[in-house]
């Protein structure tokens, strides 16, 4: 009756997954750029290797449980006494040594995968976006570029973009599942994170580490377009779209839920990054002296804020 | 007015209003059943003020059950949110204070003084001793964690929930983000409970290393007893970082310090680093005894001795020590770069061996064994598939490039509810079913419990396995509703279905108790499950002194050589037994933290200020305390052997 049960929640386990995850690619294994697909390729080996594992575990359980159980056995059996053995334990040993030892190569190898340009799109030059958070929103400046969005990113496909991450508060961390996996934006750093898309396309992110009452809805749309489209859409905003004043980016960054919204110019200017740069492994040189150019180090906002929180 | 106004809650909801009367009601009838029964008198002598660590730890563990029960409802309210797209059952803020609560009621007030129960009730007893080192400082321990838990229980009808999260992060849980008192009962209840379990840990260290009984060298201790030893050396190096870590948050938030903060020098990753190099060695601290316990379990029901026992303890050793050296992989995204995740991902993976080498130990005991399915070993028999999943997800985890999918998403709440519940809880649920008899002279009747055992498998694998799918599929953890373009909903509606049938299998082990005081054989004898060690050889139940004389030790299984092998156990002849006076202290002491507590959460600091020199003087008065215990005579334990040798005729 046990083993019953037992294959009757095996088949659930299977049925469940395999009738969800048919009918849709999950978006972590269904990626769309070079650092998505380690990620899915780790993660799929992983699977597999770990599946393995499971099932030796459970053979070897149910074999021993069927075999040796009391019902089986005589009454008069005496189950004899072992110590252990040398050689079995050393196997046991030696087996998960061997697992993690290749784990350990492929998950090497994977980090400077991820923490580099995205392959495939080394020669690219790397477009430059500074991702910002702020309680609920994500602000994405494009110094070279000139311009600023609130909640919505354009990048253009089949070139390396990397993002300056910090944040206006909390910690967040930046992700957008089918390009790669996330970064923390913080407020006193920039992180950087490499990321490509492959294919022009529609792609959701969010900031996946909590941050408080609107962390839920902290969401944002990423398009992929052409580079050409691409170049088309920034000439179009520098057409369009108001410049960014200190004084309507502080009102952007007050607590809450914003729509799309599109500026010229960027606030790196009035309220420049963080200046510690944390964990790069490549300084690219060429955006620094958009950092460099500020003399006041903390935003006006920041205090505003404070004063809020001491009534 | 503004005096009392911030006493009041800042989110109120129907819900807290009703389980604000609840309490309120349950309260009362308490305090009148009590009196109208005349029992205050008893409790008092026998409860309260004892210092016998049998009592102490059946008091842990009713803390740990009534906690299991609160956490357990937050955990029912959050699945239930999640359980449909766009839910409004809880508002963001409320959704945000559950799960907080939830993950600190669950870790630090259900598993703590659970494995606590364990630690105090068998320690003594498995290493033939009569009682912890320092008994009256156990009940401190006792007292000082059981007000922290009221004080942190208070809290979401008294001021408002913390809501930033069980870890805390700041900036979020600094006064700007988290100007609710919320977070500062975090920061002093944990602080509170926290101090006792550091107590607890040295009381049982010392108690382990030199109240053995004679011929018990360290090898020769029994599995349990070794895991609570390594588990109490780590707490002893973890739970001081707990303790800076939470006066530094503290004094961020109630004296204006730069600690965490963003500017004028302070580093909000110092927070995470900080928690997590404790945090992580604490879920260590929870698993080993739970690893404790299946190894008598499962030996027990072998009927065979443990296999490898040597690479057993060793393997324990070495998790003890690279429980330390891998607590980065908590934030393997924060940009620390490729080099120093490298390093983490390799130390985190590496732990998984000695975890592996004992599970593969389990299966060679189970070799040539005469396996008996009774409930406790169902649960070790669930417990090591389950366990495996868990454990191998951790493995694809620490694959750090990998992580940075996984992070922050479902999947880990999966990965570390699959490695908590069957591996902690089943591990509790199991000891408890095995040591029940051993505790009330009676057992827990079994075909009940094996259903509890099946149905709580089945809730489980029903509740959790869905998250790892949701998790790939994009699902951030700790979002309070998700739309239904996600895709997510039928998912999340099925891991609800399980969350109801653990709930079921809950009540369906409260209600086994209920069974089996009532209808369950009282004619059991000391040993109903022939096991093998010390704690099974004294009388059930167990005298206050445990052993009428010592007993003598010569292997691992004292207990089953004395049954099988002809090992005499007692020998020479009974003397007259040195025991402790029962105490106040440790309770009044206790009463004052929890004032001192309420008055830093609020920041009443005239009433601090008196508490604190209540507590001091204290201590004054303690160390100028003489009391040299009391003797129990020789006719005094005659008569009680005399009584318990009858009474199981
Ligand atoms: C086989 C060994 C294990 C490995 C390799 C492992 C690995 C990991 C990793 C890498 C993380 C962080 C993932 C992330 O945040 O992205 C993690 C989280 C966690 N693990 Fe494990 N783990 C193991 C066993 C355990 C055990 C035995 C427990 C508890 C009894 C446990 C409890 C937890 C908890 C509570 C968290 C996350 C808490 C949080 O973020 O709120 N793990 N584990
Ligand atoms: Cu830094
Ligand atoms: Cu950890």
């Amino acid at each position: 009756m046990k083993i019953k049960v037992k294959w009757a929640l095996l088949t659930m386990i299977f049925t469940i997954a395999t009738v969800l995850t048919g009918c849709e690619p999950l978006l972590v294994l269904d990626p769309k750029g070079p650092q998505a697909k380690t990620q899915a390729d780790d993660i799929m080996l992983s699977i597999w290797l770990m599946s393995g594992i499971v099932i030796v575990v459970l053979a070897i359980l149910v074999f021993v449980l069927i075999k040796y159980r009391a019902s089986k056995q005589s009454d008069d059996y005496e189950p004899p006494h072992i110590e252990g053995s040398l050689l079995v334990e050393a196997i046991c040993i030696g087996i998960p040594v061997i697992i993690v030892i290749f784990l350990s190569f492929v998950s090497v190898k994977s980090n400077y995968e991820v923490e580099a340009t995205p392959a495939g799109y080394e020669d690219t030059k790397p477009l430059i976006v500074y991702a910002s958070s702020s309680n609920w929103k994500w602000h994405f400046s494009y110094p070279e570029e000139d311009i600023e969005t609130v909640n919505y990113l354009y990048i253009p496909a089949g070139r390396a973009i990397e993002f300056k991450l910090y944040s206006y508060g909390p910690i967040t961390s930046f992700w957008i599942p089918q390009l790669g996996g996330q970064k923390y934006a913080m407020a006193d750093m920039v992180t950087t994170l490499h990321l490509a898309a492959d294919n022009p396309g529609e792609l959701q992110g969010r900031n996946a580490n909590f941050s408080g009452a609107g962390f839920a809805k902290n969401t944002f749309e990423v398009t992929a377009m052409s580079p050409t489209e691409f170049d088309e859409w920034v000439e179009e905003v520098h057409e369009t779209a108001e410049p960014l004043t200190e004084e309507k980016f502080d009102e952007l960054l007050e607590p809450g839920h914003l729509g799309r919204s599109t500026y010229t110019g960027t606030h790196l200017e009035f309220s420049p990054a963080p200046e510690h740069d944390h964990g790069s492994t490549e300084s690219d040189s060429s955006h620094t002296k958009v950092e460099s150019d500020h003399e006041n180090h903390e935003s006006s906002n920041s205090d505003e804020e404070s004063d809020h929180a001491n009534h | 007015m503004d005096f009392f106004d911030r006493f009041a809650v800042p989110h109120p909801s129907f819900l807290i209003y009703a389980s604000m009367v609840g309490i309120g009601l349950t309260m009362l009838a308490i305090v009148l059943g009590i009196t109208y029964f005349k029992k205050w008198g008893y409790l008092w002598r026998e409860w309260i003020t004892t210092v016998d660590h049998k009592r102490i730890g059946i008091m842990y563990l009713l803390v740990a059950l009534l906690m299991l029960f609160r956490g357990g409802v937050d955990a029912v309210m959050m699945r239930y949110q999640l359980s449909m797209p766009d839910n409004t059952f809880l508002d963001s803020q409320h959704y945000n204070e559950v799960f907080t609560t939830h993950g600190i009621v669950m870790i630090l007030f259900m598993a703590m003084p659970f494995i606590t129960f364990f630690f105090n009730y068998l320690i003594p007893l498995q290493i033939g001793a009569r009682d912890v080192a320092f008994p009256r400082l156990n009940a401190l321990s006792f007292w000082l964690f059981f007000m922290g838990m009221g004080l942190f229980n208070i809290s979401f009808i008294v001021g408002g929930s913390p809501d930033a999260g069980w870890t805390s992060y700041f900036p979020l849980a600094n006064n700007e983000f988290s100007p609710s008192v919320g977070t500062n009962y975090y920061m002093i209840a944990i602080q509170i409970a926290g101090l006792g379990t550091m107590i607890s840990g040295i009381n049982f260290i010392t108690t382990i290393l030199k109240m053995r009984a004679p011929g018990m060298k360290l090898m020769k201790m029994p599995m349990f007893t070794w895991s609570a030893f390594i588990a109490n050396v780590i707490v002893v190096f973890a739970f001081p970082v707990l303790t800076v870590l939470l006066a530094m948050g503290t004094m961020d938030r109630l004296f204006g310090t730069n600690f965490f903060t963003t500017d004028n020098g302070g580093m909000d990753m110092l927070w995470a680093n900080l928690f997590w190099v404790w945090g992580h060695p604490e879920v260590y601290i929870l698993i080993l005894p739970a690893f404790g316990l299946y190894s008598e379990i499962i030996a027990t029901f072998a009927r065979r001795n443990l296999y490898g026992y040597k690479s057993m303890v060793a393997s324990m050793v070495v998790i003890s020590v690279f429980s330390f050296l891998v607590w980065t992989h908590h934030f393997f995204t924060m940009g620390q770069g490729a080099f120093t995740n490298s390093i983490f991902s390799i130390t985190t993976m590496a732990i998984a061996i000695p975890t592996g080498v004992k599970i593969f130990n389990w299966l060679f005991t189970l070799w040539k064994g005469k396996i008996v399915f009774t409930t406790p070993m169902l649960y070790s028999m669930l417990f090591i598939p389950l366990f495996t999943l868990g454990g191998v997800t951790g493995v694809m985890l620490a694959m750090s490039a990998a992580d940075y999918q996984y992070h922050n998403t479902m999947f880990l709440v999966a990965h570390f509810h699959n490695v908590i519940i069957p591996g902690v809880v089943y591990a509790m649920i199991a000891g408890l079913t095995f040591y029940w008899p051993k505790m009330f002279g009676f057992m827990l009747n079994e075909r009940i419990g094996k259903w509890t055992a099946w149905l709580m498998s089945v809730g489980f694998v029903l509740a959790f396995i869905p998250m790892y799918i949701t998790g790939l599929d994009g699902q951030a953890r700790r979002m309070y509703t998700y739309s239904e373009s996600t895709g997510f909903s039928m998912l999340n509606m099925v891991s609800f279905i399980g969350a109801g049938i653990m709930a079921i299998s809950f009540a369906l082990l409260v209600y086994n108790i209920y069974y089996s005081i009532r209808y369950a054989s009282r004619d059991i004898g000391n040993d109903p499950w022939d096991a093998r060690s010390l704690e099974w050889a004294t009388h059930t139940p167990v005298p206050e002194y445990n052993f009428a004389i010592t007993p003598q030790v010569a292997s691992t299984q004292a207990f089953w050589d004395a049954k099988k092998n002809g090992h005499e156990l007692f020998k020479g002849k009974i003397e007259k037994i040195h025991m402790p006076n029962n105490s106040g202290w440790p309770f009044i002491l206790g009463c004052i933290f929890f004032v001192f507590g309420f008055a830093m959460v609020f920041s009443i600091w005239p009433l601090a200020i008196v508490t604190l020199i209540g507590i001091l003087g204290c201590l004054v008065y303690r160390s100028f305390e003489k009391d040299h215990g009391r003797y129990i005579s020789v006719e005094e334990i005659e008569e009680t052997e005399a009584k318990l040798r009858g009474a199981k005729k």
